[in-house]
């Protein structure tokens, strides 16, 4: 596989490409996540909690399609928002890998869901403030969605981790497993760094110190253990992915790739 | 057919109901941002969602779109708009009302905090206009709706969030 060919960010790149490659990164993670939520439908522990997950999905999703079609019309190629998330193969999506990750049990999935959306509400609100209009407008909206995603991912981190022996235990046992991802959201690449110099995308080194201070006084509260940081081999955003991306995208992807252009 | 005026334009859009709670129009919910007639006459209508994946949207952007043809401006401009962003803030008055008639209760106070185990505000009882009622669930039926109990009547109520 040639990995080389779509590492991004090199200053041989056009500006337009480098943004578009940028804004795919964001589509790709609220579009993955967004669908590994839609798994839990008709399958959460309560009824409340199936449409939380489904309420929180559709958001997502709806944040995937305005940033995909973003990212189309910079890329000006002609693809629009259904050739972008349905025609592309895994080494092509720029999804953090910690999205892509399976739901596991319900404290697995609102581990990865609070660790992403304290990361959202920082990403979005630097964008909010960025150079790129479009981009600004994308984030601004989507942060007081995120605020609730938060809202409910924290609540129920809170309630799981400082609640019974098994659910304790169970959301330490997610956190040791996802915890291995998180680096990928601080370590900036060459295009984290030419977007936040261009003044479109917040410098990610800044937003890390307070990311970590959220996530330790939630950890605090849900009376949780932060594991140690691990070297990681992932590297989602530029597209090297674990296993379970090409699993999520062939179900994802299988009506469009068998009948290309179905409409209903 | 004559060029209708920027008030019946206005009039035809609060005309158009919102396909998940009828009661209220698109101008109620303030999804109408702008009507505004071009130098040559063109007519442009700027329409904003409320949640980014609120699926009503296409709904609502087909019915403007055939209520224009309909009134004879096939030739106007539908557009999409994102800043400033939609809010609760933008629920006229007289939505509020009838959302309230309806039996859901209007948004509280103002855009949601970030904590929410220190308790949502107080939500009054769309029934009997208690203020003891108690959250099931921060999310509803819609997006745009949470779920809530009012511990005076024990009516189950949705309650329209703030964003």
């Amino acid at each position: 596989m040639s990995v080389a060919a779509t590492l991004p960010g090199t200053d041989a790149q056009p500006q337009h490409e480098a943004q578009a490659q940028y804004v795919l990164r964001l589509a790709d993670t609220s579009l993955v996540l967004g669908q590994r939520l839609g798994e839990w439908i008709g399958h959460a522990p309560a009824l409340e909690e199936d449409l939380a997950l489904a309420n929180i999905s559709l958001d997502l999703i709806g944040q995937a399609r305005l940033l995909l079609t973003y990212a189309g019309e910079l890329e000006g190629r002609g693809r629009d928002e259904d050739a972008l998330a349905f025609l592309r193969d895994a080494p092509e999506f720029f999804n953090l890998a910690l999205a892509e990750q399976p739901n596991g049990d319900f404290a697995h999935t609102i581990v990865r869901q609070w660790l992403i959306d304290a990361w959202q509400l920082e990403i979005f609100a630097g964008l909010e403030r960025g150079l790129d209009t479009r981009l600004a407008a994308i984030a601004a909206k989507a942060i007081r969605e995120t605020r609730y995603h938060y809202r409910f991912s924290s609540g129920w981190l809170v309630r799981l981790g400082d609640g019974t022996e098994e659910s304790h235990a169970r959301t330490q046992r997610a956190l040791a497993e996802l915890w291995r991802f998180t680096p990928e959201l601080f370590v900036p690449d060459e295009l984290d760094e030419r977007m936040s110099g261009a003044g479109i995308a917040p410098s990610l080194t800044e937003l890390a110190p307070r990311w970590s201070a959220r996530i330790a006084e939630d950890l605090r509260l849900a009376t949780l253990t932060q594991p140690p940081t691990q070297p990681y081999p992932w590297h989602g955003k530029r597209g090297v992915h674990t296993e379970h991306l090409g699993y999520l995208l062939a179900e994802m992807q299988h009506l469009q790739r068998a009948y290309r252009g179905a409409h209903w | 057919m004559a060029a209708p005026s920027e008030r019946a334009l206005w009039q035809l859009l609060e005309g158009i109901p919102d396909p998940e709670i009828p009661v209220l129009s698109i101008v109620d919910l303030g999804i109408v941002r702008e009507v505004r007639q071009e130098a040559g006459g063109r007519w442009r209508v700027a329409i904003t969602p409320t949640y980014s994946g609120c699926p009503a949207t296409d709904v609502i952007r087909q019915r403007v779109r055939a209520a224009l043809d309909a009134a004879g401006c096939t030739d106007a401009v539908l557009e999409e708009v994102l800043s400033p962003p939609w809010t609760t803030d933008w629920l006229s008055p007289a939505g509020r009302e009838k959302l309230r008639h309806f039996g859901i209760a209007p948004p509280a106070g103002s855009a949601a905090s970030l904590r929410s185990l220190r308790g949502p505000p107080a939500v009054s009882c769309p029934r009997c206009g208690s203020r003891d009622s108690e959250r099931v669930s921060e999310f509803g039926s819609t997006p745009c709706k949470a779920h809530y109990r009012c511990r005076a009547c024990a009516e189950p109520f949705d309650y329209f969030k703030c964003l």
